[in-house]
């Protein structure tokens, strides 16, 4: 499931156009990654958080050279599934 | 276009519940951009009873799993 797929299943279930449910899909995308840009964490009820974490400088490998190197400090965003999703996908 | 604060809400959760039932049916969703929803297996595992202690063993099971895309990623780790 793509984007586009998204966006032609909300326009049969909330009946809005096929324009507006592009629209308002992006907008909300667009919405969350501005959110998280500025390092604040994102909590979608019933669905789950996208949290920032830091991560701390560590050494590492260079996977193609085998030569130990150093990665920086960094931010990345992590997904935790809230109890709802989870149950959601367990058969 | 001009939404109310309840009409944005129930879009939301149009989105959440769409991407919800193709996790739910096995589907990965895959966002460009933005980044992508698949399950994972977990295999399965001894665990304990925290409250008895007794040993049970967890069956393997499915969990959502959500890997960042690039403009994300670029974005949050500027």
């Amino acid at each position: 499931m793509r984007k586009a797929d998204i966006a032609d299943a909300l326009v049969e279930r909330v009946g809005i156009s096929r324009k507006e449910s592009r629209e308002l899909l992006e907008l909300i995308l667009t919405t969350i990654k501005e959110t998280l840009g500025k390092g604040d964490s994102v909590k979608i009820a019933e669905f789950g958080s996208f949290l920032v974490r830091k991560k701390k400088e560590r050494r590492g490998r260079n996977m193609k050279t085998g030569l130990p190197m150093q990665i920086q400090p960094r931010k990345v965003v992590r997904f935790k599934a809230s109890y709802q999703l989870k149950k959601a996908v367990i058969k | 276009m001009i939404l109310t604060e309840d009409q944005v809400t129930i879009v939301v959760m149009a989105i959440i519940e769409i991407i919800k039932e193709a996790l739910g049916n096995g589907d990965k969703v895959e966002i460009r951009g933005f980044g992508s929803f698949r399950l994972r297996t977990r295999k399965s595992r001894k665990g304990r009873n925290p409250r008895t202690g007794a040993t049970v063993s967890v069956p393997e099971k499915q969990v959502p799993f959500f890997k960042t895309g690039k403009e994300l990623r670029e974005l949050v780790n500027h």
